[in-house]
């Protein structure tokens, strides 16, 4: 705590980083986090991501635009979503050193956390005058997120999803056309995500007058990383203000799945600031770094450039992408959220790999204890939280609290788990997905 | 207006071209499709049937900017075990047959060359005899390390403008150009076009108003009298698509030679009468 004679000097410094806005880890702004982001894109596009970025900060600077999308939380999503702690999950995680709490995006309407950032593009869309987006989707949840805002404010939605994530995820598929999305899948490649990708942006060069590529995570050119950063802070916003509520105190920890990043950042950026918070983030190690079937951009990559930013990257000797892997759809992607590759850089955040097994018996666990079916991704957060809470107790810490972002839910998830732990009676399905 | 640096060769090229008052034609080809040996025999046929400027590909697994066929291509050059290193054989290879006639610039992705090296990359590229490179996803504003790399060698920078670039950028690109500036002739991916954009003849014109002195046309050309026309009022027409086409099925490797010979004289001598009143619209 600061004496009381620094309080003024104290006050008055912070004043003018305010007013310079300058200092903040949390409100760095594109194209450039560290020496990461850019905008490595096709000229073609550049226009296009010029007058994004121009629409994005009109509205930040509107209070109309905050109003619509405030009341779009509240009366559609079902925000504030709630902080739910989970003693009995807990007592796995460091006994009773260590009290979880879990920030339930699971909980949104449609499903995750990705409705957040989904609403606030599909507004700018609207002033933008465009009539059509397109989408990626590794999971699913993303393609099923733009596909409500599509159907909610009456815009043409197609979605790009590669052939083999349509094959994990087929109720997620016809969810998405169930909303009225076209849903097309992605034979090119590693038929995953990254290809789905691939093939949105190609349909973005050639629509883009009428298209807007509503990017669904923290990757990609500039303003993407920027902007859904932007729309995902109200999870950390919440968080902290309902963990200072709750506990009386900030966490000692918050750890979030990284796959691009997006959920991690909405939670990381509310305490980035906070010297006393350590933030982990916990990507696919797949099957074992070693394996080298992971999706572990920090333990198993280097830096490089994908997708229009300059990040972590798993690539071979010829910067030829190399394919990743993940027992869960929306974590298998080769590079992550150029934010996440400074944070990284700077010691900000530590980033952990955690395998398809230490997932999967995460997942169970959390059924198990606390009725809450996670979303896989989610679960690659819990089992790197048993791990921290064990560290914790082992260093002789108490009294410790650990948030924890729980993304998504795991309904998509149950097929998948169903046949990992042995469920299904019915003859084994031919094509797996481990 | 004349550019601040004189020493380009892929310039010099469109200069004597103009000359003779016909543009240039421009192919592109991917190395190592469907291997390095076969690739470098597919660059040299065209060269010899009438290319007067190569485009190398460096085949890459994330072709944002590439239709199918040369994605097809690019695969299955990957599949083949392709490395970036022998972009520059296949350089060698071009240089050596044109006694230095043929100017061969490299098509890359970035991330190819940040991989290797961008300083190092420049360097193995001039000592192989190469013209320079063209970035179809590295705009100039990211640039500063392929620029300072490119200039240290010698090397011509060829950055792209497309139909939806604003005056601000295309004065921006023709001033980080060097050798001409790539105007891509409509909003999409490569390949084969029924016409190319209306769009094309505007852009050209802008981008030279914006200072640049050697404007080259790609994007959906792939017969004779396209080239005609698009070489009335561009310093060079660029082909990708048709000339890998004609590479890819199952036909006898000297069939698929002799299509791609035949498809070059059809867009060389497209590319003779672009000026001669003769055989555009």
């Amino acid at each position: 705590m600061p004496e009381q004679s620094d309080q003024p000097v104290r006050d008055a410094l912070t004043e003018t980083l305010a007013d310079q806005d300058a200092g903040r880890l949390a409100d760095v702004h594109g194209p450039y986090f560290g020496e990461f982001g850019g905008r490595y894109v096709p000229e073609a596009l550049i226009a296009a991501l010029d007058e994004l970025e121009a629409e994005f900060r009109k509205a930040q600077q509107d209070p109309g635009f905050a109003a619509d999308l405030s009341r779009l939380h509240r009366e559609y999503t079902g925000r504030p979503s709630p902080l739910t702690e989970v003693p009995r999950f807990a007592e796995h995680a460091g006994g009773d050193a260590v009290r979880v709490f879990l920030k339930r995006e699971d909980l949104n309407h449609t499903g995750s956390h990705k409705i957040n950032n989904v609403l606030g593009q599909a507004l700018l869309v609207k002033r933008m005058g465009k009539s059509r987006v397109i989408a990626e989707t590794g999971a699913g949840q993303h393609g099923v997120a733009t596909a409500t805002a599509a159907a909610l404010m009456g815009l043409e939605c197609v979605v790009y999803m590669g052939e083999e994530d349509t094959r994990r995820q087929a109720l997620n598929v016809a969810r998405m056309e169930l909303l009225g999305a076209t849903v097309v899948p992605v034979a090119l490649g590693t038929r995953t995500l990254k290809d789905a990708i691939n093939e949105a942006l190609r349909d973005w060069v050639t629509n883009v007058d009428s298209t807007h590529y509503l990017l669904g995570t923290v990757t990609g050119p500039h303003p993407f990383p920027e902007m859904v950063r932007e729309f995902h802070r109200i999870i950390g916003t919440e968080a902290r203000e309902q963990v200072l509520e709750r506990v009386g105190r900030l966490p000692d920890a918050v750890a979030a799945c990284v796959g691009g990043g997006s959920n991690a950042l909405g939670i990381f950026n509310a305490f980035l600031d906070d010297d006393g918070v350590a933030l982990y983030g916990f990507e696919a190690g797949g099957e074992g770094i070693e394996s080298g079937r992971h999706a572990a951009r920090f333990s198993g990559g280097a830096p490089g450039v994908l997708h229009g930013a300059r990040s972590y990257l798993l690539q071979d000797d010829d910067g030829q992408t190399r394919p990743s892997h993940s027992v869960s759809a929306g974590l298998d992607y080769p590079s992550v959220g150029p934010a996440h590759s400074w944070l990284h850089d700077i010691g900000r955040a530590t980033y952990e790999p955690v395998t398809d097994d230490e997932a999967m018996e995460a997942f169970r666990l959390l059924c198990r204890t606390e009725g809450i079916i996670p979303a896989i991704e989610s679960a690659h957060a819990l089992a790197g939280v048993l791990r921290v809470g064990r560290r914790m107790a082992d260093a002789g810490l108490r009294d410790q609290v650990i948030l924890v972002n729980l993304s998504g839910r795991g309904d998509k998830d149950v097929a998948t788990a169903a046949r990992w732990f042995g469920l299904l009676h019915e003859e084994p399905a031919t094509e797996g997905d481990q | 207006m004349t550019g601040t640096v004189t020493t380009s060769a892929t310039a010099a090229r469109l200069d004597a071209l103009r000359a003779q008052v016909r543009p240039a034609l421009v192919g592109y080809l991917p190395v190592g499709y469907p291997d390095v040996e076969r690739s470098v025999e597919a660059v040299t046929t065209m060269v010899d049937a009438g290319v007067d400027v190569v485009e190398i590909g460096v085949p890459y697994s994330d072709p944002v900017m590439d239709g199918p066929v040369i994605q097809e291509a690019a695969e299955a050059a990957l599949r083949g075990g392709a490395r970036v290193r022998d972009v520059l054989r296949v350089v060698e290879a071009v240089a050596e047959r044109s006694g230095g006639q043929v100017p061969a610039l490299v098509m890359s992705y970035y991330n190819p060359v940040l991989r290797y090296g961008v300083a190092a990359f420049a360097r193995d590229l001039a000592a192989a005899g190469g013209a320079g490179m063209i970035t179809p996803d590295l705009i100039p504003d990211e640039g500063d390390a392929w620029n300072a790399a490119a200039d240290e060698h010698g090397l011509d920078k060829v950055y792209l403008v497309a139909p939806s670039s604003t005056p601000e950028r295309l004065r921006l690109t023709a001033k980080a150009s060097r050798g001409f500036v790539y105007a891509a002739s409509t909003m999409g991916v490569t390949g084969a076009r029924a016409s190319v954009g209306r769009r094309a003849e505007q852009l050209v014109a802008d981008t030279r108003a914006a200072g640049a002195s050697h404007v080259c046309v790609g994007l959906g050309v792939s017969t004779g009298d396209q080239a005609a026309e698009v070489g009335r009022y561009a310093d060079g027409v660029i082909v990708g698509s048709a000339f890998v086409r004609t590479l890819l099925g199952d036909e006898p490797w000297s069939d698929r030679l002799a299509a791609l010979a035949e498809v070059t004289r059809d867009l060389a001598d497209g590319v003779a009468r672009a000026r001669t009143g003769g055989g555009d619209a």
